[in-house]
């Protein structure tokens, strides 16, 4: 090419997108899962105490947390049946485990039909990776 | 020319003004692109380059995928 500096994204677009960093086209879903996950779910990890979390997430008027390591790697999910539990237990004990999860370059109409065929009220969202980006909820995409 | 990951991409644009380069066909560009990236052909590269692109900037080529 003659150009000194060149470089080659060897994981391509699809990574990019993956990740949902910023790509348009005429195939890109209008609205994607990065664009509606609320990145303000609450998390917690899993030796903390499970009354602690219970408090800090009835203040944020939440009635979900994911669970992460330090990495921010989704480990599980307290839903509302934990959180409301008065189990003296740790986060560990009262989570459920690997939760589903999708990636952020999902469009919301296929997620949506994927959460009615499943039955489900959520989704987690991560990166490839297992990094939580987010959480949607169902009734915010009806 | 050198491999780089998705940071690498990030840090070239943010700072070094990068210029990012798709070089599938147009029809897989038209599909979906990087947003900020330009589409030349691999097969036109060596004679549109010069012409279109900046020689004192960085330019990362992409295209879909570990191929």
């Amino acid at each position: 090419m003659g150009f000194l500096r060149v470089n080659d994204y060897v994981a391509g677009k699809k990574d990019w997108g993956s990740y949902g960093l910023p790509h348009e086209g005429t195939k890109v879903p209008e609205r994607l899962a990065e664009d509606v996950a609320h990145k303000d779910v609450p998390t917690c990890v899993l030796d903390e105490r499970l009354a602690d979390v219970q408090e800090r997430v009835r203040a944020a008027h939440w009635d979900a947390c994911i669970v992460v390591n330090e990495g921010r790697v989704v480990l599980g999910r307290l839903d509302r049946k934990a959180l409301g539990s008065d189990a003296d237990v740790s986060v560990e004990e009262a989570m459920t485990p690997g939760p589903s999860t999708v990636r952020p370059s999902i469009g919301t109409e296929d997620l949506l039909k994927r959460m009615r065929e499943r039955k489900l009220s959520s989704y987690v969202v991560t990166t490839p990776d297992g990094r939580l980006v987010g959480h949607i909820l169902r009734d915010e995409l009806e | 020319m050198r491999s780089i990951d998705r940071d690498e991409v990030r840090r070239l644009i943010a700072d070094e003004d990068a210029q990012l380069v798709e070089v599938l066909p147009a029809e897989d560009f038209e599909e979906e692109h990087i947003v900020g990236a330009i589409n030349i052909p691999l097969k036109e590269l060596d004679e549109r380059a010069p012409r279109e692109l900046e020689r004192e900037r960085p330019v990362i080529v992409y295209c879909n995928d570990y191929q």
